[in-house]
């Protein structure tokens, strides 16, 4: 038997300039090339001008002393601290307004979506109008309003708009009560520590005596109870260790109690209201795209209508609404940069502001502050694909 | 007994007429019993909403409508007086104003030069998007050929010439520079392949005869433009330049012809393309007389629609560039994609402005310094193509396999099965998603401001902090026009997406 191979087969036609591997290599190294000659230039362009410039280049200014003072900052710092630490604050005023934003984002994004599609007509139209609205207009413009047309031209601290003696709004910000814990406070942490750890359990517990027997607890209102009653009671069984602090008027400020400055208030408001307005159509979108089939059956099984929308339609439609919520967050963080635009000292402000003007290193400061929020892009994305992998439909 | 009495008997004809509905589930009161109070959760959400709107909306309409100031003059036309207790927004601010919110600083003589870029803009864009008018092949050269060229000259003025022959000449470098850095790279790669397997002595023979090759091409190329510049002046020598490179250019896509590489067509595709470039040059370097205008002085809208327009323009080759990309077979053009699309959209774009600001200029050689709005627009246009490069990956993977090896089949190569078969057809599929990235674009151009362009929003911000205006509701009066603007802007974007997506569901999707 003689293999293909052998056979005097006629030779292709096809000519070798013709053969798509080579024409493939040809290409790739080609561009390859390219793109390394064009990075080699700028490489070369930017050390040159740089040395020209006498700007010195590298991380060392990490640990000098950077001089500048920060208005909001979650670690000790004051202008004898490094930049190392004016980087950290910056990085931790971001988290921070982006994981405020996310967690009301969420709840007000989910209130309107599902609001979008209630029967009430009146609601429905509300949400729209809402939705519509912010979504139209441009962030920036929104962060302005708020700060510049709204949280500013408040009235001083001595006239500020109070609240019931404890809530006072002026053009310093927002001021809340405090929480003064004494020293037995721990008994009400570890009371909370109980009652969450408890829950889950009981949580646990319940699910497999459902799965087993049928039958099902309120593990929700268990749950709310344990968690808000346990504290309660821990809080009064040790003498009541925690007290409010409200905020008491001095000359020209107020004193004590929990302050958030105009630009933190304002970044959040407009940052929870845009995105709400996004995750609003995603939820809405999802909920819409179950079948109708599915609330029909589950109404023929007769479950209410809470507890058709919690057990059959939302479980569903959280598969949809996953993914472009992740980038809806991912959005988020990378909106709260805009944040440099009034005032609020987060990581572009800090780093690529006032940082890259003192030392003039731009390269190191502009790939820093990128790569800090490509890391955070990452570890949001992944955490999400891993949670989109865990409720994702397991087909054969 | 009796008889029935047939004489007596009533027979029907036709069906009763039905009995009208109950009035509680007709009408305005049917209407209000099922949308608003069709049980108690329902009366208790009716009651809070109009509770909110009672609330919201007579603030509003009062100071919009009601209370707000009209005509006048000045800061005192819109401060509370006696007589005039409360004082909504101030609409003779933005009146007054209106020039520098549309034009910024640009020449008050020379504005007609923006609006008839305005109108050519809105010509193109009617074109682009109106379905009934035809012709969407020549919309595009229009919109994303001519539109681009007429604005430059009008906008920029008499300096065009000069800048655009920079532009070109600077581009024709770049080419000879990267050639020159390509022929240096394989010369040093040749030289440390060649000196760890034969030695260093050896080594440097070689390369003293690769370096002479590199170098003298560029040399002598630098050399004979400055010979005819000198000869013929600046002008005639770019024509020279242009016309000796172009056919160079064509001379290489002959030889390419000849030797099966590409087909005549293509030539003569080449050959247009390089007259109209040479003629669209030719056109803009005509004296119009038109007064130079330089961008640090245009503003207001007039930026935020180039700097949008551009990003639009580019923004749509490009990402399709990007998208065919990342779905190719050959590794470093997918990783390169890639690279570029995942970096550019895990980042701000805040900080890609900033970075095109501050590293750009340390980037190109010296003395090369492009003036603030184009760095601007730079990272504009990467960073929309970035998300328009996933929008129309979307589309492609949408088609299905069968449009790919039917075009094949047909014998068509890659470009022309892309511009023929797969492109149209998925680039169709997803033009709400390009709507809505436009959108977002358009948002986006807001942020110029931050590095100090003065686009819309910024002249708004800037004027409501004006000595001549300052009154307590100059800002709300400021804001509340540019949310109009932009809203209605965006607006009837979205509306117009919605409208294709209805106008493209045949209604049989699987």
């Amino acid at each position: 038997m003689t293999s293909i191979a052998d056979r005097n087969l006629p030779k292709s036609k096809t000519a070798w300039y013709n053969d798509p591997k080579l024409r493939s290599i040809v290409f790739q190294v080609t561009l390859a090339v390219i793109v390394l000659s064009v990075l080699f230039m700028a490489v070369d362009n930017a050390i040159y001008n740089l040395q020209k410039a006498k700007i010195a280049s590298g991380f060392d200014f990490f640990g000098s002393l950077s001089g500048f003072d920060i208005s909001e900052h979650l670690i000790d710092y004051n202008n004898t601290s490094t930049y190392g630490r004016a980087f950290m604050v910056g990085l931790l005023n971001t988290v921070k307004v982006s994981v405020l934003g996310i967690f009301l984002a969420t709840i007000l994004g989910f209130t309107v979506g599902i609001a979008r599609l209630s029967p009430n007509w009146l609601i429905a139209k509300i949400a729209t109008c809402y939705v519509e609205l912010i979504r139209n207009i441009p962030l920036l413009l929104q962060l302005l309003f708020w700060y510049r047309a709204v949280l500013k031209p408040l009235p001083d601290p001595r006239d500020s708009i109070n609240v019931a003696d404890a809530i006072f709004l002026n053009n310093r910000g927002l001021v809340f009560p405090a929480i003064a814990f004494e020293e037995k406070a721990t008994a009400i942490l570890l009371a909370l520590v109980v009652a969450v750890v408890g829950s889950i359990a009981y949580g646990i517990f319940a699910h497999r005596r459902q799965a087993a027997t049928g039958q099902r607890a309120h593990t929700v209102w268990i749950a709310l109870a344990a968690i808000i009653g346990l504290p309660l009671i821990a809080f009064f069984a040790a003498g009541m260790p925690a007290s409010l602090v409200y905020a008491t008027k001095t000359k020209f400020n107020l004193a004590g109690g929990l302050s958030l400055s105009p630009e933190f208030t304002a970044i959040l408001i407009g940052l929870t209201l845009y995105t709400a307005a996004f995750i609003a159509e995603i939820v809405r979108g999802g909920i819409r795209g179950v079948s109708r089939g599915q609330s029909e059956a589950s109404r023929a099984l007769g479950l209410s209508t809470g507890d058709s929308l919690r057990l059959v339609i939302i479980p569903q439609a959280m598969r949809i609404i996953i993914p472009p919520l992740t980038s809806q967050y991912l959005n988020l963080l990378k909106n709260s940069s805009l944040a440099v635009a009034i005032g609020y000292p987060e990581l572009v402000q800090i780093f690529m502001g006032t940082v890259l003007n003192q030392t003039n290193r731009a390269i190191e400061c502009v790939t820093i502050t990128m790569l800090v929020y490509l890391a955070f892009s990452l570890i949001i994305a992944s955490g999400m694909n891993w949670y989109n992998r865990r409720v994702a439909l397991v087909e054969r | 007994m009796s008889a029935v009495d047939f004489d007596q008997a009533f027979v029907r004809h036709d069906a009763i007429a039905p009995l009208p509905p109950p009035p509680a589930t007709v009408g305005v009161i049917g209407w209000i019993r099922r949308n608003l109070v069709n049980s108690w959760t329902s009366v208790i959400l009716t009651a809070l909403a109009i509770g909110l709107l009672a609330w919201v909306l007579p603030s509003i309409l009062r100071f919009l409508f009601i209370d707000a100031v009209w005509t006048g003059e000045g800061r005192d036309a819109c401060l509370v007086t006696a007589d005039r207790p409360a004082v909504g927004a101030c609409w003779p601010f933005v009146l007054r104003r209106l020039g520098f919110f549309t034009y910024g600083q640009y020449p008050i003589d020379e504005r007609w030069r923006v609006n008839i870029t305005f109108v050519l803009c809105a010509i193109g864009v009617v074109w682009l998007l109106a379905p009934r008018i035809g012709a969407k092949g020549w919309a595009m050269v229009y919109f994303f050929l001519a539109v681009p060229i007429a604005a430059f000259c009008l906008l920029t003025g008499n300096a065009l010439p000069y800048a655009l022959i920079g532009l070109v000449a600077g581009a024709i470098q770049t080419v000879f520079a990267l050639i020159g850095a390509f022929l240096s790279g394989i010369d040093w790669l040749v030289a440390t392949i060649v000196s760890e397997v034969f030695g260093t002595a050896f080594s440097e023979t070689v390369a003293s005869l690769g370096w002479p090759v590199s170098h003298y091409i560029g040399d002598s190329i630098g050399f004979l433009r400055d010979m005819t510049e000198a000869m013929f002046g600046r002008v005639l020598s770019f024509w020279i330049d242009y016309l000796v490179s172009a056919l160079a250019i064509l001379w290489v896509g002959k030889m390419a012809a000849d030797r099966g590489f590409a087909n005549s067509r293509t030539l003569v595709i080449l050959a247009v393309v390089l007259a109209g470039l040479g003629i669209g040059i030719w056109l803009c370097s005509l004296d119009a007389g038109l007064k130079p205008v330089t961008t640090n002085l245009w503003g207001g809208m007039l930026v935020t629609i180039v700097v949008a327009s551009v990003g639009i323009v580019v923004c749509l080759p490009l990402g399709v560039v990007l998208a065919l990309g990342r779905r190719s077979q050959m590794p470093v053009v997918k990783m390169l994609s890639i690279i570029f699309i995942e970096f550019v959209r895990g980042v701000p774009m805040i900080t890609v402005l900033i970075m095109a600001n501050t590293m750009l200029p340390l980037f190109l050689s010296e003395g090369v310094r492009p003036d603030s709005l184009l760095r601007c627009l730079i990272g504009v246009a990467l960073f929309s193509s970035a998300y328009m490069a996933e929008v129309v990956r979307g589309g492609l993977q949408a088609m299905p396999k069968g449009q790919y090896e039917g075009a094949m089949a047909l014998g068509l190569n890659f470009p022309l099965m892309m511009i023929f078969v797969v492109l149209p057809q998925a680039l169709k599929l997803v033009i709400p998603g390009i709507v809505n990235s436009f959108i977002s674009l358009f948002k986006d151009t807001t942020l110029v401001a931050i590095v100090g362009i003065l686009d819309f929003l910024e002249t708004i911000k800037a004027s409501t902090s004006d000595a001549n205006w300052a009154t307590p509701v100059t800002s709300y009066t400021g804001y509340a026009f540019a949310a109009l603007v932009y809203w209605m802007f965006c607006f009837s974007m979205s509306r117009y997406s919605q409208s294709v997506e209805r106008r493209l569901d045949t209604g049989h999707k699987r």
